[in-house]
């Protein structure tokens, strides 16, 4: 039971990473971005929540459908002012670019809702449903099926339809993609919409685990999703996912066996090691530069 | 009055002017190529009208229409297709994904129609329509690129040296490959540095020099023009 229980909050726990990686590899995947405000995306996304139900005492389901749209706008106006200036520059600048978005919006978000943390309501009255005489967390299970859920109706939309083969062009050579007559900052933007949508969800998942908005809850959760997404090899998307369970896993079992202070650290060990070992990650592939 | 029409062109790259001032005309049903070294202008000329690069000044018409710094996904909807140098498929895409990319401006029946001739013109794509690109040989990479370039339906199909890096033997069937998609009606301009087998099928060719056009003439002319023989054709 005991054990079983732990099985659970790993995958909850990696459930989370590996949606908030999913993101970050999507946009790494189009641009060779690592997007460092992805994780304060989804900072907005639990304050849009708790703005809903706590302050206008809306229903939860409006909240969750608020947060997932605030946050794919969020992510699709942060490419257009931010990023797409950026084009043709320097790789370095659009990151030390994206790195101020971070700041921006965690200072941002401190002085609008200041920086005590705000209790986010709960989104269902349900806390645990019954499988076979075992009572599992509602919001554990409903985080793993919706990260699955996720993760195949993605794979599917890059490898099946037109936009997602579009996406894989541009990410392949940009220059190609324009001759083939595909609009690539449309694409680019609609790559910054999912991958936002997924951070708005992984923001409803987070607080109905964690029930806290705070202005830099972003910042570890996105760093942690990095490390899983670089893990399994940044850029694909089963590696995200197995990426962000085992981020997960190595947390939970760290903080099962007493020693919840080194989670964090552990995490980072796990990063070093997958670096020196196996620099591409779990399932990447040795990228050739582009010329 | 011409398909392609482009007058005193100039592009730059920042501080290095590649191209200063060419003209040229391409009339439907023509085969013309533009020769010259390397680093003579010729790609940056077809980048240039394929909108991916901005022309300082100078004007580019296709059919009467101005598409100058057009950008390059919009000039493919005229119906006017670069297929680049370097080939530059789509390595880790299917060959099939490879070509419904080059037909994204189409519909979905306009492409199925267009893939069946694709197909005969490239039988050997059909063959590894479902291989990654990235493991088809020079060759079929350059046939590739060509295939997609063809989807989008041009009615000018620019070729960046089509036969860079590959063996003789391939070189001639890629060229019979053009002459053949030209009697289909489509107006081909073909930049190549292999001066003689684009001359041999050229109906008008001009001879860039350091971004200047420096001659012109039909094909067979420049074939036997004692200045090109000894710049381009070895003597």
């Amino acid at each position: 039971m005991q054990v079983l229980m732990q099985v659970l909050n790993g995958l909850q726990l990696g459930s989370i990473y590996a949606l908030v990686a999913l993101g970050y590899t999507m946009v790494y995947g189009i641009i060779l971005l690592l997007n460092f405000a992805h994780g304060d995306i989804i900072m907005v996304g639990a304050y849009i929540s708790w703005l809903v139900m706590a302050q206008l005492g809306m229903p939860p389901v409006v909240a969750m459908i608020l947060s997932v749209l605030g946050c794919t706008l969020l992510g699709v106006l942060i490419d257009k002012v931010a990023y797409a200036p950026l084009r043709n520059a320097p790789r370095l600048s659009i990151l030390i670019t994206a790195i101020g978005v971070s700041y921006f919006l965690e200072n941002g978000a401190q002085l609008v809702f200041g920086a005590d943390a705000k209790v986010v309501p709960a989104f269902t009255d349900v806390s645990t449903i019954q499988l076979g005489g075992a009572s599992l967390s509602f919001a554990a299970v409903a985080t793993v099926v919706v990260t699955a859920v996720a993760t195949v109706v993605l794979t599917l939309l890059v490898q099946k339809t037109k936009l997602g083969k579009a996406m894989r062009a541009v990410s392949e050579d940009m220059g190609a993609a324009r001759l083939m007559g595909i609009n690539v900052n449309n694409t680019i933007s609609f790559t910054f919409a999912v991958g936002s949508a997924l951070a708005g969800i992984g923001a409803i998942l987070y607080t109905m685990a964690y029930t806290q908005a705070t202005p830099t809850m972003g910042m570890m959760l996105g760093t942690k999703a990095f490390v899983a997404a670089v893990l399994g090899g940044i850029g694909s998307i089963p590696g995200a996912v197995v990426g962000g369970l085992l981020v997960g896993f190595a947390e939970v079992i760290v903080t099962a066996l007493g020693l919840s202070v080194w989670k964090d650290a552990v995490v980072f060990l796990l990063l070093i090691i997958v670096l020196i070992v196996r620099p591409t990650g779990i399932f990447g592939r040795t990228m050739s530069e582009k010329v | 009055m011409a398909m392609l029409s482009v007058q005193d062109l100039h592009v730059s790259y920042g501080a290095i002017k590649a191209v200063r001032g060419i003209s040229f005309e391409i009339n439907e049903g023509e085969i013309v190529t533009l020769i010259g070294a390397n680093g003579a202008g010729k790609s940056t000329t077809l980048n240039t009208v394929a909108g991916l690069l901005k022309p300082e000044s100078g004007t580019i018409e296709f059919d009467g229409a101005s598409i100058a710094g057009v950008q390059a996904h919009k000039v493919v909807q005229r119906g006017l297709a670069l297929c680049p140098e370097g080939r530059r498929v789509f390595t880790q895409m299917s060959v099939a994904e490879n070509l419904e990319m080059g037909g994204y401006t189409r519909s979905d029946a306009e492409n199925r129609e267009t893939l069946e001739r694709v197909y005969d013109h490239f039988p050997r794509l059909k063959e590894r329509r479902g291989q990654v690109a990235g493991t088809l040989s020079g060759g079929e990479q350059q046939m590739l690129a060509m295939g997609r370039a063809l989807m989008s339906r041009p009615r000018l199909l620019m070729l960046d040296e089509p036969s860079m890096g590959l063996a003789p033997i391939l070189v001639e069937e890629i060229f019979s490959i053009i002459k053949q998609l030209n009697e289909s009606g489509t107006t081909v301009l073909l930049v190549e540095q292999n001066a003689n087998m684009a001359l041999s099928i050229a109906d008008r060719a001009y001879v860039l020099e350091t971004g200047t056009i420096k001659k012109t003439g039909t094909g067979a002319e420049l074939l036997v023009d004692d200045d090109v023989r000894k710049a381009y054709l070895g003597g």
